[in-house]
């Protein structure tokens, strides 16, 4: 008899089927599988940034004497130096330190909803996620002004051979250094804000859930803890964005 | 938190299986069209495959008259090519664009959608025994993005300036500069605009079978219990997962140096004399893009092909796979050297010498993971009781091919011997016995195999056999002589080739190639007569037809919505007890517990689960 139920009974260790081996729901495994399969997107684009930088002349002279020049890729210092109400202060790198800490913020806030979440609590989720929204939405709106400056360029400009200077940034020419150093920006900061704004929606559509209480009548805020991870993802490729264009 | 998490789900997916059993007023467009069933979805990808396989097909036939008969007229084409034919002459702009729409759409559209996009959806749930997909929403959605994408890159073939023509693989500057040539024009922003929705389809795809596989599987159903396919499919995604997502950034950034005027890829280059603004790119930064995903792209079309021809030589054959877990460790190898080869695609683009030499051995490497297979598939087969069905044929055909193109690949991937032979026809020889030819083979084999359960009929067996062998015969004979001609130095892409004294002496077998392509390329409508016929006229499939020992087979003969009517059922052993000894019968299905088969258990059976 005992030898016949252990013929019987299948093993049913953690990888032995009939369970979730990941201790995950399907839908928290899609979304870490589908977080994987982005990092490899970011991770082409920060590759392409690194290999296209490392294509050209660094500049080598004293840093009080640099100007902005084609011939060589800018100091980051001296092209994101400018803040919201201080025309013409030199105060490097100060606005893009204080966009990344509102998404830390905006992650901590979420880390925040999702505890809430855990614990069933509607009032603390709503409370939570409206503040992640709001710092989110406020690094977008920095962002937007990060580029408008960007775009519209500084009193200085970049002095050409002819003698006329140009000023702010378009695909083609900008006034900061080589065309690619534009391109570059443009494109990774828009692609990281465009994974920013959907995460912001995504935010939204949860908040207005929640609010309604379709999380709490479904038992669970597995949504909310979704979204977190994206939101999580989103953040921690702004750090590499950041090293990358800010302080390297 | 998360013990909670698996009994809401599993309460949840219960009371949907009944609320299916209960109710069944699907409209037409729930059952068939916007259909969450992966079998359904399944099939919808196997007919767009098929009917891609045939426009693929056709487009090859028509280059391959230029290249057979370089100074015939081709009168006869122009009611259906319209400008692209002057004087019964190929347009050469139209040639390009021929080769680069007859790779882009097997490659992706035939071997990767509807190869694992048929197999996969199929028979993943039905062989690790699930209900359905995690979530059939998202199954749905990814074949509609790929219909989209379908739909896109099929339209592309029919404006003015025609489709995309810098080659499958769009290198920049060609690609990039819509004054270069027409196929970089419209035809080219509508096959980047298609490949980014392709890419999404399959990354929608992919989490989907790899949850499936890791959540879904059945109680008893462990990771050394699945059949070698599901091997072959989970690890495909997971390839196509981390090699897609850096085709979508190379494509991404083509589309803004092509729109939006960046320089990504562009640096000094005159056209007409007129030097561009663009500055400061590299073109050879895409090549490592694009090989990034499109070395792994060929493992993502050739193992499915493996895993289904493994399953299917297993119960063929009657006998156990040799070598189980060699053969998925072999799998994994092969994963995970997928991603560290591509250069070898780029030894001629001036890339370091000695980057070529490590990519090099580390493609060499590669060899040992396919022996492994090749020699398991023979073991297998060596003193079986073989039944020769056609997917049998198909599968073993799929070995022969899979052997025949893989040694040339030795010969290819030395950095000194690509010098000669980089960009002749002994590439375009290789690659198309290695991958497309034996990945073809593999998914004929699947659909022989797997149609009784797909549509409850048998296809015919006959007309099986004769596709089988005019199909075989007609890739060796288009396939060998081009190796010959490659060695020589001929070249590939070529339009015309008369012009040069040294490849005129190949006429007569380019002329050869040319009619056996025909022929083989004909044989396909024997399959397409047999398919369609026997969905409605076919003999009645049995439950089990070829004494399988998978789960898909203790499904009724057309499984429906869940498909188990009752409980899931439980597995036992694993799913290749063919032929064991002291078994009354010689196939023991994996839902039968050891206790039933006390006659033929083996001591110390399951000390190795």
């Amino acid at each position: 008899m005992s030898t016949s139920t252990t013929l019987e009974a299948p093993k049913s260790g953690t990888w032995d089927g009939g369970n979730e081996p990941m201790k995950a729901s399907y839908g928290k495994l899609m979304m870490w599988f589908f977080l994987l399969s982005d990092a490899f997107t970011f991770g082409a684009f920060l590759i392409v940034y690194g290999l296209s930088r490392h294509a050209h002349t660094p500049y080598t002279g004293e840093a009080e004497a640099f100007t902005f020049s084609t011939e060589w890729w800018p100091i980051p210092e001296k092209v994101f130096n400018a803040f919201p109400g201080f025309h013409g202060v030199d105060l490097p790198l100060a606005f893009v330190a204080l966009m990344t800490m509102i998404l830390i913020f905006s992650s901590v806030t979420m880390v925040l909803a999702v505890e809430a979440g855990h614990r069933m609590d509607k009032k603390d989720v709503e409370k939570w996620l409206l503040w992640t929204i709001l710092f989110g939405g406020t690094f977008l709106a920095c962002q937007a002004w990060e580029w408008t400056h960007f775009i519209v360029g500084t009193d200085e400009g970049m002095l050409l051979p002819d003698g006329s200077r140009y000023y702010g940034a378009s695909m083609a020419f900008n006034q900061y250094g080589p065309p690619l150093f534009a391109n570059l920006f443009f494109f990774i900061t828009g692609f990281h804000g465009f994974h920013v704004t959907i995460g912001w929606v995504l935010l939204l559509v949860a908040f207005i859930s929640t609010v309604n209480g379709v999380y709490h009548k479904r038992g669970h805020y597995e949504m909310v803890e979704k979204i977190g991870l994206y939101w999580h993802f989103v953040d921690l490729v702004w750090v590499f964005v950041f090293t990358f264009f800010y302080l390297i | 938190m998360s013990s909670t998490d698996i009994s809401m789900t599993r309460d949840t997916h219960h009371v949907h299986v009944e609320h299916d059993e209960h109710h069944h007023d699907q409209n037409f467009f729930e059952k068939y069209i916007f259909s969450l069933d992966h079998k359904t979805i399944a099939k919808q990808y196997l007919f767009m495959g098929i009917l891609w396989a045939f426009v693929g097909g056709f487009l090859s036939i028509l280059f391959r008259l230029q290249l057979g008969w370089p100074e015939a007229t081709f009168t006869f084409l122009e009611p259906i090519l319209g400008g692209w034919i002057q004087n019964g002459k190929l347009d050469p702009e139209f040639y390009l664009a021929l080769v680069t729409m007859h790779g882009t759409i097997m490659v992706f559209f035939v071997l990767t959608a509807g190869l694992s996009g048929t197999f996969s959806n199929f028979l993943i749930p039905l062989q690790v025994g699930a209900r359905d997909m995690a979530s059939g929403f998202m199954n749905m959605l990814s074949f509609w993005i790929f219909f989209v994408a379908s739909v896109i890159m099929f339209w592309s073939i029919f404006i003015e300036t025609g489709p995309a023509g810098g080659g499958w693989t769009v290198y920049p500057p060609l690609s990039a500069l819509p004054e270069a040539i027409q196929g970089s024009g419209d035809g080219m922003t509508m096959w980047l605009i298609s490949m980014g929705l392709f890419i999404v389809s399959q990354l929608l795809g992919g989490v989907n079978y790899i949850t499936t596989v890791i959540n879904l599987r059945t109680k008893g159903m462990s990771m050394t219990k699945l059949p070698l396919t599901i091997w072959a499919f989970f690890l495909t995604a997971i390839v196509g997962l981390l090699a897609f997502p850096v085709l979508l950034s190379a494509a991404l950034l083509l589309i803004f140096d092509r729109s939006f005027g960046t320089s990504f890829f562009l640096s000094d280059i005159y056209i007409a004399g007129q030097a561009l603004a663009n500055t400061g790119g590299s073109a050879i930064l895409f090549q490592h893009l694009f090989w990034f995903l499109g070395h792994p792209e060929v493992y993502i079309v050739i193992m499915p092909a493996m895993g289904l021809a493994s399953e299917v030589i297993a119960t063929n054959a009657r006998k156990p796979i040799f070598g189980y877990r060699a053969m998925i460790g072999s799998l994994i190898g092969i994963t995970v050297l997928s991603f560290v080869v591509w250069a070898h695609h780029m030894f001629v683009t001036g890339m370091n010498p000695f980057l070529g030499s490590v990519f090099m051995f580390l493609t060499l490497i590669i060899a040992v993971p396919s022996a492994v297979k090749v020699f398991n598939w023979l073991a297998t087969l060596w003193r079986g009781n073989i039944r020769f069905t056609a997917a049998m044929l198909f599968a073993i055909g799929f070995v022969s091919l899979f052997i025949s193109g893989g040694l040339t690949g030795i010969i290819l991937g030395n950095s000194a011997l690509d010098i000669q032979l980089h960009d002749t026809y002994f590439v375009v020889a290789h690659f198309h016995l290695v991958m497309g030819a034996s990945a073809v083979f593999g998914m004929f084999c699947g659909v022989y195999h797997w149609y009784p359960k797909m549509f409850g009929r048998m296809m015919d067996e006959k007309l099986g056999y004769i596709h089988f062998w005019f199909t075989f015969i007609a890739v060796y004979l288009v396939f060998m002589p081009m190796h010959y001609i490659g060695i020589a130095g001929f070249p590939r892409r070529y339009y015309n080739w008369t012009g040069f004294e040294t490849f005129n002496i190949f006429t007569d077998l380019n002329t050869f190639i040319s009619i056996a392509a025909i022929l083989g390329f004909a044989a396909q409508f024997i399959f397409l007569f047999n398919f369609v016929y026997s969905m409605f006229r076919g003999r009645r499939a049995t439950e089990n037809p070829w004494h399988s020992n998978t789960l898909e087979w203790t499904t009724p003969v057309l499984p429906g919505h869940g498909n188990w009517p009752g409980e899931i059922p439980t597995v036992y052993r694993w799913p290749y007890d063919y032929s064991k000894p002291g078994a009354t019968e010689d196939y023991i299905p994996q839902t039968v517990p050891f206790s039933k088969t006390q006659s033929s258990n083996l001591p110390n059976e399951r000390d190795f689960e």
